[in-house]
């Protein structure tokens, strides 16, 4: 019997609203390397002595550097939202026969995210 | 005049064919109609030719699978009067061969499903006689893979797998989320036979996590949280084997 195979589209990720969510989250990984990459020059400056520093943090000010670093924030954010998002289907825990809540596992995460955003804050206002 | 609603459905009859068409046919529209009642009345008053798998008509068998609207879901759960007045389009399962217009070939599921070894395995000499008595289980260590026992096998995981649909080596949700019900199930002894196969490129670690396999199943399975605790016990076996290989079990 001669069966029928059908072709995926290269564009089967617009297809439907899922998936272009997906990809989405899949594209955030640049993002998120990309900072880290950012984070790792903005190390070495420092070790480059206070001019090399005070000339990349005034790189840092110009219009198109604050842009990316906008597009950037937003794209971390979603990138870290979707996943806090899925730990609970990570980390499945029980409490004897109960299941504890998803919402609870991820709002651990939450949590934390918000303690240390707050450490960081802190820090970087030097109260 | 009684409302009616159109049906466009895929249809593909080798023997005539060597492309599908879709065809569309206007239906009776009723409350409480879902869309497999709606093909059941097409086979039965306008084209007896129209062929598709069902049996139960209550969510049970998983044999009434189809792409409706583009979306993985069972046709005796799919209620009209969600879609109406919109036209519906109804295609095979995505991901699968197409044997007859909306029938697919499973066969590569059925022999996945075999390879994954579904059913408790015990070690040599260490399974009971039936004088013995049962394996012993308490209620919470049937909570941890219950949710897992409960596929009936219909598909719309893998339907719904963009992986699967483009590379059809994955193993595929409804197969490993098996094996995982099987590995957590304290009367197992299997898990060794089993990770070969799961703990393969083709296993787990294909899986991206798209999570629309978990969105789609009718029985709230949750495959995609089954691989990924899969990807986290088989990251633990890695760095125990990596580490500590004088603990490595034989």
């Amino acid at each position: 019997m001669s069966t029928y195979h059908r072709h995926v589209p290269n564009t089967w990720w617009l297809q439907r609203r899922p998936y272009i969510l997906f990809m989405i989250r899949e594209l955030t990984s640049v993002f998120v390397a990309g900072y880290c990459i950012f984070l790792l020059v903005f190390v070495f400056k420092l070790t480059e002595g206070a001019d090399a520093y005070a000339n990349f943090m005034a790189a840092l000010k110009y219009p198109s550097s604050v842009a990316l670093h906008l597009i950037t924030l937003v794209f971390v954010l979603y990138h870290t939202i979707t996943w806090f998002n899925l730990t609970p289907k990570i980390l499945v825990l029980y409490k004897g026969e109960d299941r504890i809540p998803q919402g609870l596992v991820a709002g651990v995460f939450y949590a934390g995210w918000v303690v240390v955003s707050i450490i960081v804050a802190l820090l970087v206002l030097g109260v | 005049m009684a409302e009616t609603m159109k049906l466009e459905i895929f249809r593909y009859r080798p023997e005539k064919e060597s492309e599908p068409t879709f065809q569309t046919f206007k239906v009776p529209f009723h409350e409480d109609w879902v869309v497999l009642d709606a093909i059941n009345h097409i086979k039965d008053e306008i084209d007896g030719t129209l062929s598709y798998r069902w049996s139960c008509r209550m969510g049970v068998c998983g044999s009434c699978g189809m792409m409706i609207n583009n979306v993985p879901k069972l046709s005796c759960a799919a209620f009209l009067k969600d879609y109406y007045p919109d036209t519906i389009r109804i295609e095979p399962l995505t991901g699968f061969p197409v044997e007859r217009d909306l029938i697919i070939e499973m066969d590569d599921f059925m022999t996945k499903l075999t390879e994954i070894q579904p059913y408790i395995i015990r070690n040599e000499g260490e399974e009971k006689q039936l004088d013995e008595g049962e394996y012993l289980q308490t209620p919470a260590e049937l909570a941890h893979f219950k949710q897992y026992s409960m596929c009936i096998n219909c598909v719309l995981c893998y339907a719904a797998c963009p992986v699967y649909a483009l590379d059809s080596s994955f193993i595929g949700p409804a197969a490993i989320a098996l094996g995982q019900r099987y590995n957590m199930d304290t009367r197992d002894q299997g898990r060794d036979a089993r990770q070969e196969l799961i703990a393969s490129h083709e296993g787990i670690w294909d899986c991206t996590f798209v999570g629309e396999c978990s969105a789609v199943c009718p029985k709230h399975v949750d495959p995609a949280a089954a691989i990924q605790r899969a990807k986290v016990s088989s990251t633990i076996d890695w760095f125990k084997d990596t580490l500590i290989p004088w603990g490595k079990k034989k």
